[in-house]
This record gives C-alpha cells, sequence and structure tokens, in this order.
C-alpha cells in the first residue's frame, strides 16, 4: 500500500489510523461508565449529563471545534493547566484524537447504554448473592454480557474517527503530518490544482477501512453471541 | 443453624410485620401471593432494605438496623435459588456451579463439586451453556450453584412454580434430599400446599403480612383455625410407613397406628414417607358406615370445629396422634350434633402421597 499511496497520502493515513485508534480506546472507559450511570444510576442532573454527552451529535461540527479550542488551547481553561504537565492539543496529533473522541463519544455512549440496559439487573442479583461484590459482578457479569454492544460502539465510534472533518480541522487546523487527516488530506488535494487522483486514491482507502472494520465487528459480534448462547 | 428473622416495612395499603426462627431442615413460608413472602425472603438476602429488620444466622448478625448494621448481599452467604434459576448465560454449567466458590471463604466450602454434581445429576451437562438446558435441568444446576456457594442458609423463592408437573416431580426429591441429608437450613417460598405438605419441617403460615402461625408441619397444616389459602384448599400432613404392598394394587401403610390402604405406592416396606389429606376429601360419620366403598374409614376424636363465615366448618380430628382435618357443611356439624370430644369416623375419600 506504501508504494501505492504518495508519502504524503500515507503519512494522511497513518496519523488517521493513530488518531482513530487512541481516540477509540482512551474514550472506551469514559464511555463505560457514562453509559452504566445513564442506564442504572439516579442522580440529580442526569438529563444534563445526557444532554451534554450528546451535543456534539446535533451541533455543527464547526461550534464544536472552536469550544474545545477554546477549552483545550494553550491559553484555554483546561489546556493551560494541561500544558504544565506537558499535554498539549493545540495543533498537535493529541488534539485531533480528542475532537475525534469527542465527536464519536455520543455514538459509543448510546451502543454500550443500549446493551447495559438489555442486560437483565436479576443477574447481576444472583451474582450478589453469590458473593460477588459491585466491582466482581460488573466483571465478570456486566461486561461480559455487554461484550457485543461495546464492540459495536467501538467500531462505530472508531470509524466516526475516520471520518471527523469539521471539529478536526477547526481545533487543530490541517497541518500534514501533524494533524492532517485522511478527510482533512483529501479537502486539501480536492483544493490542489493536479489533487484529484490523489484525493481518489484516499477515497478508496476510506472506503476499505470503513468496511472493513464493519465486516470486523459484524464478525466479532456473532462470534460473542454465539459464545454467550443467545439466551 | 438457626436463622432468626424479625422484620417489619410499610408501604402504601400493604403493612410487614413479622418475626420468626427457621431451625434446620425446610422452613416454608406459606400464602397466598400479595401475603410478603417474597419480600420476607429478599429482605433476608438482602436484596431488599426494609423499614426495620434483624437478621441473623447462627449467631452471625446480617442486618440489624438498631444497631445501623447491614451486610450487602455478598456479604451474606446465602445460597439464593431463584424462580427463574437465574444461570449466566455467557458461563458453561460448570463455570456457573464454580462461580459463588471464587468468592467463598475457602473454610466455608464443606460441599464439594464432584459430590453435589452427582446429587443433582449434573455430571452430562457441565460443559453445556444455560441455554441448551431444559427448565428441570437449568433448575437443578442453579440449586448446585447456591450449594456449591457454601452458604450457611439455602433461600428458594418458589423454585418451582415456573416448571410444569413432571419438572414439578423431577426436582422435588433433590430438595428432599437437601433436608434429609444437609444441615444447611432452606428457607422456602411456597403458595402450593402440596409442596408444602412433601418438603416443610416447620411452616411460617402469612397472611397480609403477618405470621399467624408457626410450628412444626404437620401442627400447622393440621390447624383449623390457620388457612393461608382459604379453608377449600385445607389439607393435613401426615407421616406414615409403608407395611406392605398388596397383590391388588394397592398398599398398606401405617401412620401412628392407623391403618391406611393407598394405591400402589414406590418405596420398599419400612419405608417412610408423608401424606396429604385434603379437608375436602374427608367425611364423618357418627357410627361406623357399612356398605360403603371407601377403603379407609378411621376412628377419631374431635378436637376443634372452626365455623366459617359461609355454609362450611373446619373439624379438626384426632387418630392415632395425627391430626386431620375434615371439611363439612356447617349444617352438617349441627345435624350430627359435633361437638368437642366426640368419637366419629373419618371416611377418606382419597389419601394422596405428598407430591
Amino acid at each position: 500500500m506504501m508504494g501505492w499511496l504518495g508519502p504524503e497520502e500515507w503519512q494522511a493515513v497513518a496519523l488517521s489510523l493513530r488518531v482513530s485508534f487512541w481516540a477509540m480506546l482512551l474514550s472506551l472507559p469514559f464511555g463505560v461508565l457514562v453509559a452504566y450511570a445513564l442506564a442504572r444510576w439516579r442522580f440529580p442532573g442526569k438529563g444534563l449529563l445526557n444532554g451534554l454527552v450528546h451535543l456534539p451529535l446535533i451541533l455543527p461540527p464547526v461550534v464544536t471545534g472552536y469550544l474545545l479550542l477554546l477549552a483545550f488551547g494553550t491559553r484555554g481553561p483546561i489546556g493551560g493547566v494541561l500544558e504544565q504537565i506537558g499535554i498539549v492539543f493545540a495543533f498537535r496529533w493529541t488534539g485531533a484524537a480528542l475532537a475525534a473522541a469527542v465527536m464519536g463519544f455520543p455514538l459509543l455512549v448510546r451502543a454500550i447504554r443500549l446493551s447495559i440496559e438489555a442486560v437483565d439487573p436479576k443477574l447481576e442479583q444472583a451474582a450478589a448473592t453469590l458473593g460477588a461484590s459491585r466491582f466482581w459482578v460488573f466483571l465478570t457479569v456486566t461486561l461480559p454480557l455487554i461484550l457485543p454492544g461495546l464492540l459495536a460502539g467501538a467500531v462505530l465510534a472508531f470509524a466516526k474517527a475516520m471520518g471527523e472533518f469539521g471539529a478536526t480541522i477547526t481545533f487543530v487546523s490541517n497541518i500534514p503530518g501533524q494533524t492532517q487527516t485522511l478527510p482533512s488530506a483529501i479537502y486539501a488535494f480536492l483544493q490542489a490544482p493536479d489533487g484529484e487522483q490523489a484525493a481518489m486514491r484516499l477515497v478508496i482507502v476510506s472506503v476499505m477501512v470503513a468496511m472493513s472494520a464493519l465486516l470486523l465487528s459484524e464478525l466479532l459480534a456473532r462470534r460473542i453471541a454465539r459464545r454467550v448462547g443467545g439466551a | 443453624m438457626t436463622l432468626s428473622v424479625s422484620l417489619s416495612h410499610h408501604l402504601p395499603g400493604f403493612d410487614l410485620d413479622v418475626s420468626f426462627d427457621a431451625p434446620p431442615g425446610i422452613t416454608v413460608l406459606f400464602g397466598q401471593s400479595g401475603s410478603g413472602k417474597t419480600t420476607i425472603i429478599n429482605a433476608v438476602a438482602g436484596l431488599l432494605r426494609t423499614d426495620h429488620a434483624r437478621v441473623s444466622v447462627g449467631g452471625r448478625v446480617l442486618c440489624d438496623t438498631d444497631a445501623g448494621i447491614c451486610m450487602p448481599p455478598a456479604r451474606r452467604r446465602l445460597g439464593y435459588v431463584f424462580q427463574e434459576g437465574r444461570l449466566f448465560p455467557h458461563l458453561t454449567v460448570r463455570q456457573n456451579l464454580g462461580y459463588g466458590r471464587w468468592f467463598a471463604p475457602k473454610t466455608a466450602l464443606h460441599a464439594d463439586m464432584p459430590a453435589v454434581v452427582e446429587m443433582l445429576g449434573i455430571g452430562h451437562l457441565l460443559d453445556r451453556r444455560p441455554a441448551a438446558l431444559s427448565g428441570g435441568e437449568k433448575q437443578r444446576v442453579a440449586i448446585g450453584r447456591a450449594l456449591l456457594s457454601g452458604p450457611d442458609m439455602i433461600l428458594a423463592d418458589e423454585p418451582l412454580a415456573a416448571l410444569d408437573a413432571s419438572r414439578k416431580a423431577e426436582i422435588l426429591p433433590y430438595f428432599e434430599s437437601l433436608r434429609d441429608e444437609l444441615s444447611v437450613p432452606i428457607l422456602y417460598v411456597s403458595h402450593s400446599a402440596s409442596e408444602v405438605a412433601r418438603l416443610a419441617t416447620t411452616v411460617v403460615a402469612l397472611e397480609n403480612g403477618q405470621v399467624v402461625r408457626q410450628g412444626a408441619a404437620a401442627e400447622v397444616l393440621g390447624d383449623p383455625q390457620v388457612t393461608p389459602l382459604g379453608p377449600r384448599q385445607a389439607g393435613a400432613m401426615i407421616q406414615a410407613r409403608v407395611v406392605k404392598h398388596h397383590r391388588d394394587g394397592l398398599s398398606e401403610l401405617d401412620a401412628g397406628g392407623v391403618q391406611l390402604l393407598v394405591p400402589r405406592v414406590a418405596g420398599a416396606s419400612g419405608s417412610a414417607l408423608r401424606l396429604h389429606i385434603a379437608a375436602q376429601d374427608v367425611m364423618l360419620a357418627t357410627i361406623r358406615p357399612e356398605g360403603i366403598s371407601a377403603l379407609n374409614i378411621i376412628p377419631a376424636q374431635v378436637r376443634e370445629i372452626r365455623m366459617g363465615y359461609g355454609p362450611g366448618a373446619l373439624v379438626q380430628l384426632s387418630a392415632g396422634g395425627n391430626l386431620i382435618l375434615s371439611r363439612v357443611t356447617r349444617r352438617s356439624v349441627d345435624a350430627l350434633e359435633l361437638h368437642t370430644g366426640q368419637q366419629v369416623f373419618a371416611v377418606l375419600k382419597a389419601v394422596s402421597v405428598a407430591k
């Protein structure tokens, strides 16, 4: 694939894969926690949390990107603090990962929440009567039972991250090798007078990555469903 | 080991206020739906908080709201057999059985896996997943899972209610062997008179969230004042031994000197069994009836008569130390001038082995 793609194109693909992978992986624990809280706990401000999680789905991505820039930019309230411990998001690939994670978060939480709601709390009660503490109940009963939903959510979040454009370009711009992800690169090539062929190659890569992600999740979900026995 | 329970709970339209002991053997919480049985067992398990609770097993305090102690379910070490089994679908039968052992202190593990698997006859199922089991098999695995978690006590909430008659017959013997072979006390919720007659060592009769009577099974079931399911469902339980099997298909039984003939029962002579005699199936005569097809005519003494609000009355009889209930009409009580201490003859239309 490296020979087929030009170095600049390859750079964009590799960056996108890296950004999406980390975006998915690091948002997963938060996604599970938020989904669990929304599915099982009652607390004041639950509606607000739910709205906040879903906001990126509805807001124009440019707005999300700009809000991220305000909060996580080097002069932002969060970005400023993080900069002192060496974590910088602004105009770095890490910022692209953050943008992708935020944009994919509603999809991730939705999928996990649905599967947590499908787990019969009576099974968790049964585990508790057998001596399992809350932590172990979650680890040995809830988590294995939501695995298909978790996986579907993760793949969805990954795919969303691969395609994220608006928030990314607003937050971290379009710097080749640093923040130029696959969609940004396609956009850049299309702006250039002779970039149409390169853009087309990246479009093909995009379709291939999305397709394999979907097939992989389908395969894994089916294998897990068989293991769980469908009951 | 004995379970001591004292609970009170207030809900709109329902007040629970109970206090009872469950000694070794099977203690059945017996009552109609809505009498508070499931609330009690869930409070004992720690799955439900009541306004006031004091629960202890063999001196170990599980919950004492006055002292501000209430253990979470995970620390109570009570094996709970649920009505619907609740096996973990993602684990094999073997893993389900082993689940509780993982968390139990090693000193509590008295029952060992091979013995329990053998007793419940589930050896061939170990590598299957719950989805591939029948209802009866699931319930046997659920019993095994509870037993293997090293519990101080077994709780069972109508474990047979979701099964059809033949599956019930498949599971009942396992509860009998738990009762007869293990020292772990069992708290068992039921609204089935025949199940109670067959299994109960002790009966706690419940009505509207109150204990109306608690005591040995034969005494509570033979008490005309205690009819948790209504007088139509009343029936006594008596213990009998097989004397011999007759050639014409009948078996001769002895219950405290009283001879009974019943359709052939399983079990060699000398073996013990429990009989359930529904009050509906017992007629009374003041002189020994003759020329009657009924085989079992027993001399008995009237101990107590409870007049119902309707046309019926329940008469408690004593025969050879056994308590038997008879359901007759108030008109018959008057016509026969039945009174306490009177010698009568009980005509048993049907005697069934409790099942």
